[in-house]
């Protein structure tokens, strides 16, 4: 791997964080904060590589509270920002990320998931955080996230996830496991001419805020970057669509809470990604990230011994893909939900599944170590015999 | 009738008539001197960002100036601003923001923000406790003062900010009170034009909790303890622990030119943009 500059379009054989970290500067990304933490690191560790050439920097912060106000405050300055972390560094940036969802700061967020709680096991994946990256901020919101697969996916949905970001004015999550991010593989880098790179809308231009619509759009407000003569006023407290405080009308504390929500939800059709392969009548192993690697595996073993058994694999987690798991379900004989955790996303399945099927959990034999196939194949004839 | 405008007044935002500050508070005369040193520095309300993070002086700039503002969550303005500082280097960046805000729950971020020497501007108010919540102890309530949460006395030791940031390394340290208005004015302008990190600690008075917790009494006591408390920092070097006790030592503490990050990386981007530029070419 040439040291100083990005590598050429072409094929590659790259570990995952590699691949995530070359998608980011493809994206157009020129700002990254973090704080070392295993297993992401090579993450920043390439970028600040990467960046300087390209007009933009790394900077290595003193904690990931400060990494993930940094890159809100870049993103405010114009910059496509991002920040990479693992489990315990999302766990010290929530009570920020509730900051760029409140003032819609286009950002993205990457957390190689490794297993907890706490300190846990640094080296090892685990799909631990899939609820705390919805949930861990104080209040209500919804967020974006992403679940790559491979190292390949580790380019791609970083790209996707910086588009998202800029389109929609919201923080997006890409969250591989351990395994993903320390992963190698082909990895095939498209010609720059092919990547499709979004930028966010500005305001036309216009000093008073109080004449302007920056907050609060489902349609997306035009995002008043610093530095230009905008005089934005911009503060997580509640605000109204000009920005400005306020905390005694209700009617704007619910559309403060209500508006980001439904900017997100409006939009979900263009948002969510499942691939899904199955047909009528079809066993589907419902998977995402590194396991879904082990259902694509088993229900070809099954498929290979005459089994009905199909797959859909959530390259989307949040918003939740309720009305793709709702169609999947209404055709299926059986859905069973892989996830290497005790069943995070289980119960959302579920709820959106079994009243057309019955729906059953398998988490891995031992927590931590993906899922093997054998296992599952094992697990379908059990539960389906 | 002639309606006569405050001279400042063009540096604020024309929808916001009042501020949230209670009577007498010194957030007034931070504000001013503020806006002053811009107005003498004959600079573009435009060409700054300022940032805040929660506390009452959290709201000097927030929704007040009209320039860009971006008011944060608690003890994190300094973090923001540094990512608002390398994202726009060509911006002057300034904090204004409470002594619980960037020594208690954000002190770390001061500390490293003065270490790396980015080009930020931090205008700190201290007033030695936390008004907006009631009046609780602070990291610089002197020891032994009674308030809401030490109802027998702080038995914790006060902290020295403008000494904890010299020592971290920032090129220019100043502390003023609000009974100093334009020695407080010409240190944010030194610190405006200051290439570097620049901490301005103003001592300001609040009369409803600081006051009353210390019988000191209100603004205009407060001011006159200030008058008669404060002593140069050349004076103080000379005088023994004991008599500087309880006095507010004021004055610069650092003015010096040390590199700064920001332009450090322009130029590191510059120079490895031109070798490309060149590498392509041949």
């Amino acid at each position: 791997m040439s040291k100083e500059s990005r590598l050429p379009p072409g094929t590659h054989f790259l570990m995952g964080n590699y691949a995530l970290a070359e998608g980011a500067v493809a994206a157009g990304c020129t700002f990254v904060s973090g704080y070392p933490i295993t297993p992401a690191s090579e993450i920043v560790n390439r970028l600040s590589v990467l960046l300087p050439p390209l007009g933009g920097g790394f900077l290595q912060t003193e904690d990931e509270i400060s990494a993930i106000c940094s890159a809100i405050g870049a993103s405010w300055a114009g910059a496509k920002a991002m920040t990479a972390t693992s489990g315990p560094g999302i766990s010290l940036m929530q009570e920020n990320i509730g900051f760029a969802v409140a003032t819609e700061t286009p950002l993205v967020i990457v957390d190689v998931q490794r297993l907890g709680p706490s300190t846990g096991v640094p080296s090892v994946g685990m799909a631990g955080d899939v609820i705390q990256v919805a949930r861990g901020s104080h209040g209500d919101y919804q967020i974006i996230a992403l679940s790559p697969g491979s190292p390949q996916d580790m380019f791609d949905m970083i790209i996707r996830a910086f588009n998202l970001a800029e389109t929609y004015r919201v923080p997006v999550f890409v969250i591989p496991e351990a395994f993903i991010g320390h992963m190698r593989e082909q990895v095939v880098i498209p010609d720059v001419s092919q990547i499709q790179r979004v930028s966010r809308k500005l305001p036309a231009p216009g000093t008073d805020p109080m004449n302007r619509r920056d907050f609060q759009d489902p349609d997306v407000a035009p995002m008043p970057v610093f530095g230009r003569g905008f005089k934005a006023h911009v503060t997580s407290s509640c605000h109204d669509e000009h920005g400005m405080r306020n905390l005694s009308d209700p009617t704007i504390m619910h559309s403060f809470i209500t508006r980001p929500i439904e900017k997100i939800l409006k939009h979900r059709d263009d948002i969510v990604q499942v691939e899904a392969e199955y047909a009528p009548g079809d066993i589907v192993l419902v998977a995402y990230g590194s396991v879904f690697r082990s259902a694509k595996a088993a229900a070809q073993s099954a498929r290979d011994q005459g089994l009905k058994v199909g797959t859909l694999q959530l390259k989307t987690i949040w918003p939740f893909a309720e009305d793709e798991i709702s169609e999947m379900a209404q055709n299926a004989a059986h859905v069973i939900v892989l996830e290497n955790n005790m069943g995070q996303l289980f119960p959302y399945i579920k709820a959106a599944a079994a009243q057309y099927c019955r729906v059953d959990f398998m988490g891995p034999k031992l927590l931590g170590q993906i899922h093997d196939p054998e296992d599952v194949l094992g697990f379908i004839k059990e539960k389906c015999a | 009738m002639t309606v006569i405008e405050h001279p400042l007044r063009k540096y604020t935002r024309p929808h916001v008539k009042r501020t949230t500050t209670c009577p007498g508070c010194g957030n007034g005369i931070v504000a001013q001197a503020i806006l002053r040193a811009i107005d003498e520095l004959g600079l573009n309300m435009d060409d700054f960002v300022f940032v805040s993070g929660i506390g009452c002086s959290a709201w000097i700039p927030s929704p007040l100036f009209a320039a860009d503002t971006l008011h944060t969550t608690h003890g994190r303005p300094v973090a923001f601003a540094t990512g608002v500082k390398l994202g726009r280097p060509e911006s002057y960046v300034m904090v204004a923001s409470g002594d619980g805000d960037l020594t208690a729950i954000g002190g770390n971020h001061l500390i490293h923000a003065a270490r790396r020497n980015i080009d930020i501007t931090v205008v700190l108010v201290n007033n030695g406790i936390y008004g907006m919540t009631g009046g609780q102890t602070a990291p610089t309530t002197p020891r032994g003062l009674t308030t809401i949460t030490s109802p027998y006395g702080t038995m914790e030791h006060a902290l020295n900010i403008s000494e904890m940031i010299t020592a971290a390394g920032a090129p220019y340290v100043a502390r003023w009170t609000t009974y100093h208005p334009r020695q407080l004015t010409r240190s944010i302008k030194k610190g405006i034009q200051k290439k570097g990190f620049a901490l301005i600690e103003a001592v300001s008075q609040c009369p409803v909790q600081f006051g009353r917790a210390s019988k000191i009494g209100k603004a205009v006591q407060m001011l006159q303890y200030f008058k008669d408390n404060s002593i140069r920092v050349d004076k103080a070097a000379g005088m023994s622990e004991q008599e500087r006790q309880g006095k507010i030592i004021i004055g610069e503490f650092v003015d010096t030119e040390k590199v700064e990050l920001s332009s450090q990386w322009v130029e590191l981007s510059k120079q490895m943009m031109e070798e490309e530029s060149c590498h392509v070419k041949s």
